[in-house]
This record gives structure tokens, C-alpha cells and sequence, in this order.
């Protein structure tokens, strides 16, 4: 036995058991309001109407057309809303890097004022703004930009309008990130070997900025498959997306099996594409923006 | 080897940038001569940098004007004016390769693909590293890091080539390799070069001509031997080498006293300024019993504080006064080390008169 080996090895042990022993906490929540329902959830999507195992709400997945035409939706919608967040989100961010610490930090703070208003708040104020005869209508209107209300709410352009607004924030913070790490040198040393600013732009700062780029539109399109509250507001019942499919199925017909499956299948397929992002993106380059 | 091209004079006239009521850069007139390695040498927050980046086109200046040869260039963007630079943390292309990085000016100015890759592979022999082309630049150490920036930077063939601090980010044995290695690439390229640093041995060992800045003014612009054995003034002397100031009391006739010492004559008899007296320590030297000729020796008697010993050579510092001391450094061979006196012990410090260096006060 070397001098004291055997005290040092046991502080080595109880240091890694006081760390374990502060995350237990966390550990056993998400278990317990996580893992044990959507465990329970799962084995209820096999389970056919007698109690016994049965494949029946996948088989009506596939047999009903509504159901593609629910997924093709989801995914319809949160692809033009990440687009929708990257077309405005992109020059913000590349706005806000420009300016100053202190500017920026006033600026960030109007991108993030959305996140601390209520959900439901924001989608019914964009109701009021949005509807026919709502503030945007009459003001165009009034000024002569168009003469009949146009239809802003309750179809796929307020869904988008009122989604985008929410998920701006998710796409700004990771790009403006991934913007504020290239350093200055970079675009001087692209200007300095002869590259005009849009060269610059293009063959230098856009690439050093896709990391936070697919970051943040990553984040964007996992968390629209999964939105519920505003689609359902805004879209006045002709955007249905999968988790408000699944709010009608549990009110209708109370099948908690059927209800289940939806939400099964869209839990495979967010992690399918996450899997995906991490095998062709090199995910952890991604997220904490390693070049 | 991209060949000598024709070198470019840069002329600079009454260059001035102000950071709110900061000179950054006060009325700067400098010339840059055709081929020459100028270094602009001052402390940090001295303007050399916002010199440099002046000349780059990443500032706007105050006013003022740039001519590289006969061209004005103080109104062109940065990707017109034709300056290779090197940058204090390399700048690489992270998403690029090191050949695609070399390659990068060469595609921008839409020359041949052949001719671009033989362009590259003679750039990164130049450099050394023609077996790394492939390596993505995360792969590299920081002195391979600073050869890629430099292939970048002269690859194109600027008539100009601009370095900030190239090699601060290097350790001390590495630097002092890479700072022989520029020089002899100078030679080699023939480019007007001007080199930032705030670090005087590098400067003395690189440059053709110095120029002191601080306070965004240039303090001197001379050869690193007048630079040292003829400083302007004392910033000079004090920032270049160790040196010692001693005040010297103008007595009649002109001469130049310390302490009833007397130093020399006033140098210049039209000013009614004050002088003082730049020690350096290694110009000074330990006196032994046997005696000097004091015509030709200032000669200062003392006490010592303190001897250092550091290997190749050795320091001590002597009282010669209430008010002043010396210090000294000699070698440390055989015949030297009975200088490395205890504390307290007298010792007598010779001067040559040839070494005196007056400044004004």
C-alpha cells in the first residue's frame, strides 16, 4: 500500500458522490413527471380497446389519410416558420453584432420581451391586431393599401405571422452567439486579401456563422412540431398540427390509445431528425459553436 | 519563390485620429522607404497599431494623407489596396484548409487554377510547410499557424507587406527563431514592410529603421544603432534598453556637471535648456585596483545595494549618491566575478567618455 493511497482515492470518491447526490433532485422530477407518463403513454399506444396488445392506432395512421395530411401540416408549418425566423432573424442578429455591448444589450432585450409575456397573451393579441376587422385592417385600409379586409387570421399566414413572433427569440440567441465569436480579424484579413464586402459576407462570415445558423433553426423547427396553443388560436381550425389533432381526439372520442400513438410518432420523429442533425451537422460543433 | 517584386514607398503627411479628445494619431508624418523593414515600436495604447490599421484601410482617419509610391490611398477600401498583412492572432480561415487559406487571394483575383496551385505550393515551401497543405488549421501549432498567415500574406505579391505583432502569441524560443526567419523572408521578397511591436529587442534585431511612437507621436525615426547609442529624448532612452538618468547642473563656461563630476560640455549652446546623463549598464564597467586614465573616464564611486547574479551575466546596483544610483552588468567569466561584491562593499563604476549620452532634459 502506497502512502496514503487508499484516503486519497476515497476524497476522489466522495467528491464525485456529493456531485451526483446535488443532481439527484432533477434526476428523480424527471423521471417521475417524464419518463414514468410518456412510458405510460407509449404502452397505452399498443394497447387495443380490450386491454391486449395491439397494433391498431399505427394501422389507422396509415389507413386514414387525415392523419398523413395532419403530419404533412406539422411539418409544412414548421419549416415556413423556421424559414419565416431565419429570413427576419438572420440580418437582426448580424444588426446586432455590429453594435456596441451596451446597444446590443437594449436590443436583445426587445428581441427577448416576447418570452416573459404569456403565450396565450401574445397569440390573442395577434388575433386583435390580425383579424378583419382588426387594428392592421382598418390602418391599411384607412391609408388606402388595400381596400377590402384581407384575410390575416384564422388560415396559415396568421399561424406563421403569430409563430415566427414566438420562435424569433429561439433562432436570434444562438446566431447572435455564433456572430459575436467571429472575431473582427477575420472579416479585415477576408478585405485585406482583396474580398469586397459581399465576398466577405459570403465566403467568410456567412460560413463562420452557420454553426449558430443550423443551431438555432434547429431548435425553431423541433419546438414548432410540438405547438399547440397558437395553431390552434390562429388558425381558427383550418391549421391542424398533430398536438392539436391530438387535443381533438382526447375531447371527441376520449382514445387515449389513439391520442397516444399521435404523440408517439411524433416524439420518434423529433428525435429521428435530431439524430440525423447530429450525424450530418456534428451536433456538439453545432450547439456549443466550435468551428 | 514569388520572385522579388518592385518594392513601394509609403508616404505618410500629418496623419491624425482622434478617439474622442484621445490623439490616437497626432499629425504622424512618416516615410517608408521602397524595400525597407520599418518597425513602428512604442508601448501599448501608442498609436502604433491605429498606424498600421491607418494604412490597411481598417480605420478612418481624422485627415491626413497615405501615398503608397506616387497613389493616394487614404480614400480606398481595405480590398483595393494591395497589402499583404499579418495579423497579431493569425486571422486564418478556420473553415478552410491551410492550402485553401493560401489560396484564398489567389481565387479572388481569379487566376488560373494552375497557376494558383503552383502558386501555393511555392508560398508554403517558402514557408516550410509545403507537407501541410491538407491540414485543417485547428491541426496546427501557433508557429506553423503564423508561417500559413505569412504564406497568405505574400502570396499574392503586395508590393507592401504589414505585420501587427506577428509573433507576440509565440514562446520565447520559438520567437526568437521566427524573428531571424522574417528577416532573411525580407530579404528574399524585397517588399516594403512595416512591422509592429512593443518589444525593443525585437525591433533591434529586424528592423532597417525604428520609429519610436508614443502618444501618437513619433518619438525617432533612425537606425536601431542611433536608436540606441543616440536617443532623441528620454522616452527613447528609457523605453529602448536599460538605461540611468542622471541630472546634470550646467556651471559656467558651458560644462555639464554630476556631483562635481565634471560629464562634458553643453552639446548645444544656443538652448538654455537643462541635460541629463544616459547610463547604460553594460557600457559601464567595475573598476580594479589598478588605475584608469580619468581623461578619458567618468569615473563614480559607491556603495552596493545589491548583486545579481543571472548566468551569462551579472548586474549590481550601486548608490553613488543620496539620490541616485547605477546600475551595472558585466560578465560573469572568471575574471569578473570578484565583482559580485556583498551588500554594503564600495565599488568604483568607469565610464568611457565616448559612451557619454547627453539629452536634453
Amino acid at each position: 500500500m502506497l502512502l496514503h493511497e487508499k484516503e486519497l482515492r476515497r476524497q476522489t470518491f466522495l467528491e464525485q458522490w456529493n456531485l451526483l447526490s446535488l443532481s439527484l433532485p432533477s434526476i428523480l422530477v424527471i423521471i417521475l413527471i417524464i419518463i414514468v407518463p410518456v412510458g405510460w403513454l407509449f404502452y397505452l399506444s399498443f394497447t387495443g380497446k380490450g386491454g391486449d396488445f395491439s397494433l391498431a392506432n399505427y394501422e389507422k395512421m396509415i389507413t386514414y389519410k387525415s392523419y398523413a395530411r395532419v403530419f404533412m401540416t406539422t411539418f409544412q408549418v414548421s419549416f415556413l416558420t423556421t424559414l419565416v425566423c431565419i429570413l427576419m432573424g438572420y440580418p437582426l442578429a448580424y444588426f446586432m453584432a455590429q453594435l456596441s455591448d451596451r446597444m446590443a444589450a437594449v436590443c436583445m432585450l426587445t428581441v427577448l420581451l416576447p418570452f416573459w409575456t404569456s403565450l396565450l397573451v401574445r397569440t390573442y393579441a395577434w388575433l386583435v391586431l390580425l383579424q378583419k376587422k382588426g387594428i392592421l385592417n382598418d390602418f391599411a385600409i384607412e391609408i388606402g393599401l388595400w381596400e377590402t379586409p384581407i384575410k390575416l387570421v384564422h388560415n396559415l399566414t396568421g399561424t406563421l405571422i403569430g409563430m415566427a413572433h414566438i420562435m424569433l427569440p429561439f433562432l436570434v440567441l444562438p446566431l447572435y452567439g455564433a456572430m459575436k465569436r467571429i472575431e473582427k480579424d477575420m472579416t479585415h484579413a477576408a478585405a485585406n486579401l482583396g474580398a469586397t464586402p459581399i465576398q466577405v459576407f459570403w465566403k467568410v462570415f456567412f460560413p463562420l456563422s452557420l454553426p449558430g445558423l443550423v443551431a438555432g433553426s434547429l431548435i425553431v423547427f423541433v419546438l414548432c412540431l410540438g405547438f399547440y396553443v397558437t395553431p390552434a388560436v390562429l388558425g381558427g381550425g383550418r391549421v391542424v398540427m398533430v398536438a392539436t389533432q391530438i387535443t381533438a381526439i382526447l375531447e371527441n372520442q376520449f382514445n387515449w390509445g389513439a391520442a397516444s400513438s399521435l404523440g408517439v410518432v411524433l416524439l420518434a420523429s423529433t428525435l429521428l431528425i435530431l439524430v440525423l442533425a447530429a450525424r450530418f451537422l456534428k451536433l456538439d460543433q453545432v450547439l456549443f459553436g466550435r468551428h | 519563390m514569388p520572385g522579388p517584386t518592385t518594392a513601394l514607398p509609403i508616404t505618410i503627411r500629418g496623419l491624425t485620429k482622434k478617439f474622442g479628445s484621445l490623439h490616437a494619431l497626432d499629425s504622424v508624418d512618416l516615410d517608408v522607404k521602397s524595400g525597407e523593414f520599418l518597425t513602428l515600436l512604442g508601448p501599448s495604447g501608442s498609436g502604433k497599431t491605429t498606424l498600421l490599421m491607418a494604412i490597411a484601410g481598417f480605420n478612418r482617419p481624422d485627415s491626413g494623407s497615405i501615398l503608397f509610391g506616387e497613389k493616394e490611398m487614404i480614400l480606398a477600401p481595405p480590398h483595393l489596396r494591395e497589402v499583404g498583412m499579418v495579423f497579431q492572432n493569425y486571422a486564418l480561415f478556420p473553415h478552410m484548409s491551410v492550402a485553401e487559406n493560401v489560396a484564398f487571394p489567389l481565387k479572388l483575383r481569379k487566376i488560373a487554377k494552375a497557376e494558383c496551385e503552383q502558386r501555393v505550393e511555392e508560398a508554403l515551401n517558402t514557408v516550410q510547410l509545403s507537407e501541410l497543405g491538407n491540414r485543417r488549421i485547428d491541426q496546427l501549432s501557433g508557429g506553423q499557424r503564423q508561417r500559413v498567415a505569412l504564406a497568405r500574406a505574400f502570396v499574392f505579391q503586395p508590393r507592401i507587406l504589414l505585420m501587427d505583432e506577428p509573433l507576440s502569441a509565440l514562446d520565447k524560443k520559438l520567437r526568437e527563431q521566427m524573428q531571424i526567419e522574417l528577416k532573411h523572408l525580407h530579404r528574399k521578397l524585397g517588399v516594403t514592410t512595416v512591422y509592429v511591436t512593443h518589444d525593443q529587442r525585437e525591433a533591434l534585431t529586424m528592423s532597417d529603421r525604428i520609429a519610436v511612437i508614443n502618444h501618437g507621436r513619433l518619438q525617432q525615426v533612425d537606425t536601431p544603432e542611433v536608436i540606441y547609442n543616440q536617443p532623441a529624448n528620454s522616452f527613447v532612452a528609457d523605453f529602448i534598453g536599460e538605461s540611468t538618468m542622471l541630472p546634470l547642473k550646467t556651471e559656467e563656461n558651458n560644462q555639464l556637471y554630476f556631483d562635481h563630476i565634471l560629464v562634458d560640455s553643453v552639446p548645444d549652446q544656443k538652448s538654455s535648456q537643462d541635460w541629463m546623463l544616459v547610463v547604460r549598464p553594460e557600457r559601464l564597467f567595475p573598476l580594479s585596483q589598478e588605475s584608469i586614465d580619468s581623461d578619458q573616464h567618468l569615473i563614480f564611486k559607491g556603495k552596493v545595494i545589491e548583486s545579481v547574479y543571472q548566468g551569462e551575466t551579472a548586474f549590481a546596483q550601486v548608490s553613488i549618491s543620496e539620490d541616485h544610483q547605477l546600475t551595472v552588468r558585466f560578465g560573469t567569466d572568471a575574471s569578473a566575478r570578484k565583482f559580485l561584491l556583498e551588500p554594503g562593499d564600495s565599488m568604483e563604476l568607469g565610464l568611457n567618455r565616448k559612451d557619454i549620452i547627453l539629452i536634453p532634459r
